[in-house]
C-alpha cells in the first residue's frame, strides 16, 4: 500500500505499521485515516501528507 | 538586577546575551536575548525559562521581585534548550505545584531531562487556566516551530506570550518596539523570520488566520527573543502575514561563488541586466556574505540568479552548503536561473537548475555555461538573461 510523507517534519505514514499512538491498527490505507488524525510526530494535517516511496 | 514591569504585575525576567555571534549557524551579529516572564496573581507564574548558563540572570530578576519558592506554575511554551535549558536547576528551586506545556510539550520534555516525576499539567488549544484575577488561554503552535510551540494569551491584559514566533535576536538594554530603531528591529525581526520560520509558512498563515476568527484583540506581543511589541503589535503581525506568502518587492538576487572571477563576471552582467529594467538587485558574493545573511534577503526577493563554476564535477562547496541550507528552509514563489564557468565538464548549471526545481521555483531559462572565460559575447547573453528576469520580476510582482 501507498506510503505518506508528511511535509512538514518528514514522518513517513507506512500503512503496513500504522500508527500505534493514535490506535491506528497496522493494514490501515492513508485515505481510511480519520479526518482528525494528525501526524504523530508533528501535529500536521492529513492535507499536509504527499505519497512518498520512502 | 534590572526588571522591567510590561504589564501591572507582569515582568520581563530574561536575559541579554550580548556575546552570542552564531545560534546553530545563523549569524547573530546583534547578540539576543532570552525572554522569561513572571505574573504575580493568587497564583504566580513564570512563563519559560532561559539559556542554561544565564540561569542566575533570572534568579537574580526573580528574586528581585518575588521569592522563587513562591511561583505556583510553570508555563513551558517551547521545549528548545534556549527556553528550557536551565529548567532542571529552576524546577529543583522553585518546586512548582504544575508544569503548565502541551501534548509535544510533555513528551518533549521527558526526552530532553528524563523526568518522569515532574508535575506536568498538558494543555491544549482552548484551554484555559485562572490565576485570580487573570486567566491564561493556550494555543498550540505546532511546528512554529517546534511540535510542542504554544502561545500563551492573557485576555484580561491582552497580553499575547508567542513563544518564538514574532522575535528577533537581538541585544537591547531597552525592552519595546517604541524604544528601539524600527528599521534595525524590523531587519531582525526579517532575518530570524527569513532563518527559522520560512519552512513553516503554511503553519504561520492557519494560525494568523485562527488568530483572526478567535477575535482575539492584542495590545502587546512579547516573543522569547528580543523586543517586546507595544507600540504597534499589528505591524509584526502583518509583516508575518507578507513575509508567510513569501510576496516579493521587486527585487531580485544574483548570489554567486567564483574561482578566478569568470563565474564573477557573468554575475555582474546579470546583475546589470536585471537593473536596467528598474529592479532591486543584489550582488551577493557567498565568500563574503553569511549564509543567513543571505537568506534574509532570499524571503522578500522574487527573483533568484544562481552562479557557481564546476569544481571536480560538482559545486563549489560554498554554494553547495548555502543551496542545502536553503532547501531546508524552502522558500517559494520565486523565478530562478542559473549561470556559471567550467573547464571541462560543467555540472554546475545543471544542478543548480535541479536545485531551484526541488524548490518549485520557476525557471525562466535554461541556464548559460561558459568555458573557462567569458568573451563580450557570453556576457551579452548573461545580460539578456538578467533582463528577462527582471522582466518577469516586474510582471510577478506586479500581479500580486
Amino acid at each position: 500500500m501507498q506510503k505518506y510523507k508528511c511535509q512538514v517534519c518528514g514522518y513517513v505514514y507506512d500503512p503496513d505499521i500504522g500508527d500505534d499512538s493514535s490506535g491506528i491498527e497496522p493494514g490501515t490505507a492513508f485515505e481510511d485515516l480519520p479526518d482528525d488524525w494528525v501526524c504523530p510526530i508533528c501535529g500536521a494535517e492529513k492535507d499536509q501528507f504527499e505519497p512518498t516511496d520512502d | 538586577m534590572q526588571t522591567y514591569e510590561i504589564k501591572k504585575d507582569i515582568y520581563w525576567v530574561g536575559a541579554v546575551d550580548w556575546g552570542i555571534r552564531d545560534f546553530h549557524g545563523y549569524s547573530t551579529y546583534a547578540g539576543s536575548t532570552y525572554n522569561a516572564y513572571l505574573m504575580l496573581d493568587e497564583k504566580v507564574v513564570l512563563f519559560d525559562t532561559v539559556k542554561k548558563e544565564f540561569k542566575s540572570d533570572l534568579l537574580h530578576r526573580i528574586r528581585s521581585i518575588i521569592d522563587p519558592e513562591k511561583i505556583d506554575y510553570i508555563v513551558v511554551n517551547h521545549v528548545e534548550m534556549d527556553h528550557s535549558g536551565s529548567l532542571p536547576e529552576i524546577i529543583d528551586i522553585i518546586k512548582p505545584e504544575k508544569i503548565i506545556c502541551s501534548t509535544m510539550g510533555e513528551k518533549n520534555l521527558k526526552a530532553h531531562f528524563h523526568r518522569e516525576d515532574w508535575p506536568y499539567h498538558v494543555v491544549k488549544t482552548g484551554d484555559s487556566i485562572s490565576c485570580g484575577k487573570r486567566t491564561i488561554q493556550f494555543i498550540e503552535t505546532r511546528m512554529l516551530h517546534w511540535p510542542d510551540s504554544m502561545f500563551s494569551y492573557i485576555p484580561e491584559e491582552k497580553l499575547l506570550i508567542s513563544s518564538d514566533a514574532f522575535g528577533q535576536h537581538l541585544a537591547t538594554s531597552q525592552r519595546f518596539d517604541d524604544e528601539v530603531n524600527e528599521t534595525v528591529l524590523m531587519y531582525q525581526a526579517q532575518k530570524y523570520y527569513a532563518n527559522i520560520i520560512t519552512l513553516y509558512s503554511p503553519q504561520v498563515r492557519k494560525l494568523l488566520k485562527s488568530v483572526k476568527d478567535m477575535g482575539i484583540e492584542i495590545d502587546m506581543i512579547a516573543p522569547d527573543h528580543g523586543i517586546i511589541w507595544r507600540k504597534d503589535p499589528m505591524k509584526i503581525l502583518n509583516a508575518y502575514e507578507d513575509w508567510s506568502h513569501h510576496r516579493g518587492c521587486k527585487k531580485a538576487l544574483v548570489i554567486y561563488d567564483t574561482m578566478w572571477h569568470s563565474t564573477e563576471m557573468m554575475a555582474k552582467a546579470v546583475a546589470d541586466g536585471i537593473e536596467s529594467q528598474g529592479v532591486n538587485v543584489q550582488l551577493i558574493d557567498l565568500s563574503v556574505n553569511h549564509r543567513s545573511d543571505v537568506m534574509t534577503e532570499v524571503i522578500d526577493s522574487k527573483g533568484i540568479c544562481l552562479g557557481s563554476p564546476t569544481l571536480n564535477n560538482g559545486l563549489l562547496p560554498r554554494m553547495a552548503g548555502f543551496l542545502m541550507y536553503m532547501k531546508g528552509l524552502r522558500p517559494t514563489n520565486k523565478y530562478g536561473a542559473a549561470f556559471g564557468s567550467y573547464g571541462w565538464s560543467g555540472e554546475s548549471v545543471k544542478l543548480l537548475n535541479k536545485a531551484m526545481e526541488e524548490m518549485k521555483f520557476e525557471i525562466i531559462h535554461e541556464g548559460i555555461r561558459v568555458k573557462y572565460v567569458p568573451d563580450h559575447d557570453t556576457l551579452k547573453l548573461c545580460n539578456e538573461l538578467g533582463k528577462k528576469m527582471g522582466e518577469m520580476v516586474k510582471a510577478g510582482c506586479e500581479r500580486e
